[in-house]
């Protein structure tokens, strides 16, 4: 089986398992604890937070972990609008995780405004909507730095430019950016930022915000005063051990392994074009991850295909990997623009850092022989 | 024996290797996301999630579409209370709870306070007890909710779930439970206690960190509002990735309890005893915090009249307990529980919570005996206090400046 | 809570447990803190025909860093006149045990305990010369 769906989650990274084993076998205390046993899990959770810290470059007392992605995004909408007492401005776009767009919807109900900002036919927040919706009631920019869809990446440094000079605060959802890129929140000007450790080849049920120095936020899960009372609840300490010493991997290998899937990406899509000239990379005129390719063609069904190369031993996913048995067309694809038929059509293939080249050949040859065989069948 | 002995199970437990082994496979080679539905990685993961709900389920006596997976028994009493407070805001605005419920419930009754709720914090007993009179009595017709938990994880006093869930059941009030203490310890049925929601921990019961659960009742329906909002994950009431190896865990620690329960409670309870007895039997001026017998096996929560928590337990640095004295806490404020059983600040000042669990040892109790003792006495040559007590002086009678 | 080792090497070896006769005229008791506020410091001093203070002993109710600040008080103290002991402050306790903030207090109990234990024998002594 040819694993090519890392943007729904990674397996780990080499090492980090053991990492984990031994945090779930060895740190026995509660990090709260005051005794010998407490203390070295709170010794171990400290380096985990200085790695995680390292990461993005930031002092250590930055980093408030979480259980994921969704609960970071969360935090950081939750955490900003309850310090403004629920009232004000939230900018968003059209193109956002759930976790980003279901939470604004609370937020509205809540009784804030929230402007959903359009993108363009490639996927992007053009920047200067942004400068021009902002006003004295926003709040928060929340703007994710690139898409799990599409791997489109969004111009956050020119967002994060507009949004401090404007003195609005910029939240930005980096769980598919990080670990293929480096992100540097604060030479972005990125205040609040969203991180998960599965999308990066650590465990899953951990994550962090990235909170700015002099960042006011509510804490979203009360009770315990854990993470400098920004998130309660006894941590989840194997997970946050083993995402800090994915964090130090991904830190030292990041470049060269961005290299080495642009090159993979590149081979994927001339040699799915080449089989196939009809097909459409969405987004492709946009700077992508390089690891993600969304791919649409007209006369199949995505659903079938993806299970026609599951069946051929090749993982890849319809669609986002979030909710169960999810048939809506991708919100991110009507965003941009793309016609039903495609949009039903689409197929996301995601490599990662254990991915090879003769992995990439593999998938091309099944691909197009899959997608050869269902237009046969269909009535096109 | 090894040192240092492990005496801190109701802060957190070691992961049991039968746990750990179940669990392994899934952080290394079936890594799929459960939320894929397009491959077998998924399949496979999904298939995992479903088997660990219903362990969960079982050992609960409830139906596995009743789980909702969370991060942890503190997300699980905020979903419970916040979430069936703001769907219900319409009905009702007042809960009930005790002063002595852990953190994660008495904050976020405070933050509802905050949001228009009314909340009422019943005081227990000198045995940590809830006074049902007083409970049944509390109860409005504004009241919508109780959440009184299952055992107290500093003293170890076991409320009488069953008449409490029968008032709430007849007077029509939910009735959630912090079971993070409870289950896997003391036998829990919801249909039995006629809980509608339960907090589950799985790192209280030997599983790993960062994983818990809410049950939450679909006959009759508790509807509760999400806190955790995305891709309508746990049937739209928890967002985010299932992290399945720890899904596992939680779910195989659950099986292993509901088969291990009686005879391991009764081994703990028999060690807890050897403790205490040993301890109480050796030295005079000390007091047993909260109820003997409606008590968990694994806690012992003792004061040591004239000699401080936190040097107790520096005195004792091979046994790793709990003290509710202030040194030990951030807040600077001696164990809120142990005042709320009427415990005057200076004992529990000098209190120590022995929590007792499926290592412990007959071995390491007698070893915990003999150190504990003779700490204690080399520590009361020390106290001033203990001295004044020897002669004579009467402690009540004096004045002592704050500082 | 880790412990700076002079806090432990004090705590495990505390220098000058015990009790001076608290009725003699040459010894100064002073006990300072409260049960209720997990620390009592009881700290003795018995100063010689010359003014020195020549034997000092203490019993502490209270936390590690509390117990170790009274025993490097009862070093600190023999030997030194009255006037010397009394210029002991508690900053200097605190950097020498290494405390951290939240144990600042146990430097400031110790050295109150010094002036309440030098309050006593300066009332002792000046009863004494009242012929009382």
């Amino acid at each position: 089986m040819i694993y090519l769906d890392h943007n729904a989650t990674s397996p780990l990274r080499p090492g980090i398992a053991e990492v984990v084993f031994s945090a779930l076998s060895q740190l026995t205390g509660n990090p709260s604890s005051v005794h010998g046993a407490g203390r070295a899990s709170r010794q171990k959770l400290d380096e985990a937070r200085r790695a995680v810290a390292a990461l993005v470059e930031v002092h250590e007392s930055r980093v408030v972990f979480t259980s994921g992605g969704s609960e970071s995004n969360n935090l950081a909408l939750f955490g900003v609008a309850a310090h403004r007492g629920f009232q004000g401005t939230i900018l968003t776009s059209s193109v956002e995780h759930p976790s980003i767009l279901s939470t604004c919807e609370q937020l509205a109900h809540r009784g804030m405004k929230v402007i959903r900002l359009p993108v363009d036919s490639a996927g992007r927040v053009d920047p200067a909507d942004v400068a021009a919706t902002l006003d004295k009631s926003t709040v928060l920019v929340s703007i994710m730095a690139a898409n799990n869809e599409t791997g489109v990446l969004q111009p956050i440094a020119a967002i994060g430019a507009i949004c401090r000079q404007a003195e609005v605060l910029f939240h930005t959802d980096a769980t598919q950016w990080m670990g293929k890129i480096p992100l540097l929140p604060d030479s972005f000007h990125v205040d609040l930022l969203t991180l998960s450790a599965h999308k990066l080849g650590g465990p899953k049920g951990t994550g962090a915000l990235i909170v700015g120095p002099s960042i006011r936020l509510e804490p979203h899960i009360l009770g315990g005063g854990q993470e400098r009372g920004r998130r309660a609840g006894t941590e989840n300490l194997p997970g946050i051990v083993g995402f800090g010493a994915a964090a130090t991997q991904v830190k030292t290998a990041m470049t060269t392994e961005a290299e080495a899937m642009a090159r993979m990406q590149q081979q994927l899509e001339d040699g799915i074009l080449a089989t196939l000239p009809d097909a459409v990379i969405f987004g492709n005129t946009a700077q992508r991850l390089p690891n993600t390719t969304a791919v649409g063609m007209r006369g199949v069904d995505g659903e079938t295909l993806v299970m026609t190369l599951d069946l051929a031993g090749f993982a890849i996913s319809s669609g986002a990997a979030c909710s169960s048995g999810r048939t809506t067309p991708s919100h991110v694809l009507v965003a941009m623009g793309v016609e039903q038929e495609f949009n039903q059509s689409a197929v996301r293939i995601s490599l990662g850092w254990d991915t090879s080249a003769h992995a990439v050949d593999l998938f091309i040859n099944a691909f197009s022989r899959s997608v050869n065989r269902l237009r046969k069948g269909s009535h096109f | 024996m090894k040192l240092p002995i492990y005496m801190d199970y109701q802060a957190t437990t070691p992961v049991d290797p039968q746990v750990m082994e179940a669990m392994l496979p899934w952080f290394v080679e079936k890594f799929g996301n459960p939320a894929s539905r397009s491959h077998a990685y998924g399949w496979e993961a999904d298939e995992a999630v479903t088997l660990a709900r219903k362990q969960v389920a079982t050992l609960i006596g409830a139906d596995p579409r009743e789980i909702v997976f969370t991060s942890g028994a503190t997300e699980s009493d905020n979903l419970a209370i916040w979430g069936v407070a703001q769907f219900y805001r319409e009905k009702g605005n007042h809960i009930i709870t005790l002063t002595t419920e852990h953190k994660a419930v008495l904050d976020t009754c405070r933050y509802l306070e905050s949001d228009g709720f009314t909340v009422t914090y019943l005081p227990v007993q000198p045995n940590g007890l809830v006074n049902l009179a007083a409970l049944e009595a509390a109860i409005t017709p504004q009241t919508i909710l109780v959440s009184i938990m299952a055992v107290n994880n500093e003293v170890g006093v076991i409320q009488p779930l069953e008449a409490i869930g029968r008032l709430c059941r007849q007077r029509k009030v939910f009735f959630h439970c912090d079971g993070a203490q409870g289950v896997g310890k003391i036998p829990m049925d919801v249909n039995v206690m006629n809980i509608d929601l339960l907090s589950i921990s799985a790192h209280k019961i030997y599983g790993p960190k960062g994983v818990g659960a809410l049950y939450v009742r679909r006959q009759p329906r508790v509807r509760l509002k999400a806190i955790m909002h995305g891709g309508g994950h746990e049937r739209g009431m928890r967002s985010g990735t299932l992290p399945t190896p720890l899904l596992v865990g939680l779910g195989e620690a659950c099986r292993i309890a509901g088969v291990v329960m009686a005879t391991e409670q009764s081994q703990t309870l028999a060690l807890r005893e050897r403790l205490r007895i040993g301890i109480m039997s050796r030295l005079t001026h000390v007091e047993l915090n909260g109820d003997l017998h409606a008590r968990v096996a694994g806690n012992l929560n003792i004061s040591f009249n004239y000699v401080e928590g936190e040097s107790l337990m520096m005195a004792i640095k091979n046994v790793a307990v709990s003290s509710g004295s202030a040194c030990t806490s951030a807040s600077l404020e001696p164990s809120y529980v142990l005042r709320a059983l009427g415990v005057n600040e200076e004992m529990a000042h000098t209190s120590i919570r022995f929590g007792l669990g499926r290592f412990t040892t007959a071995q390491e109790v007698d070893h915990v005996i003999e150190i504990v003792v003779s700490a204690v006495n080399k520590l009361r040559e020390m106290s001033p206090l203990w001295e004044m007590v020897q002669d004579g002086v009467d402690m009540t009678s004096l004045q002592w400046a704050a500082h | 809570m880790s412990y700076n080792e002079k806090v432990l090497d004090h705590y495990e070896n505390p220098r000058n447990v015990g009790s001076l006769d608290k009725m003699d005229a040459q010894v100064g008791t002073g006990m300072v803190g409260a049960p209720a506020c997990g620390d009592v410091m009881k700290l003795q001093i018995r100063v010689s025909a010359d003014g020195i203070i020549d034997d000092a002993k203490f019993k502490t109710f209270g936390c590690g860093s509390a117990i170790a600040a009274s025993s490097l008080v009862t070093e600190w103290v023999k030997g030194k006149s009255i006037d010397e002991a009394l210029a002991i402050k508690n900053k200097e306790i605190a950097d020498e045990l290494a405390l951290p903030p939240v144990k600042i207090h146990c430097s400031v109990l110790a050295e109150d305990a010094i002036k309440s234990a030098v309050a006593d024998y300066r009332s002792k002594q000046s009863q004494q010369a009242k012929g009382v």
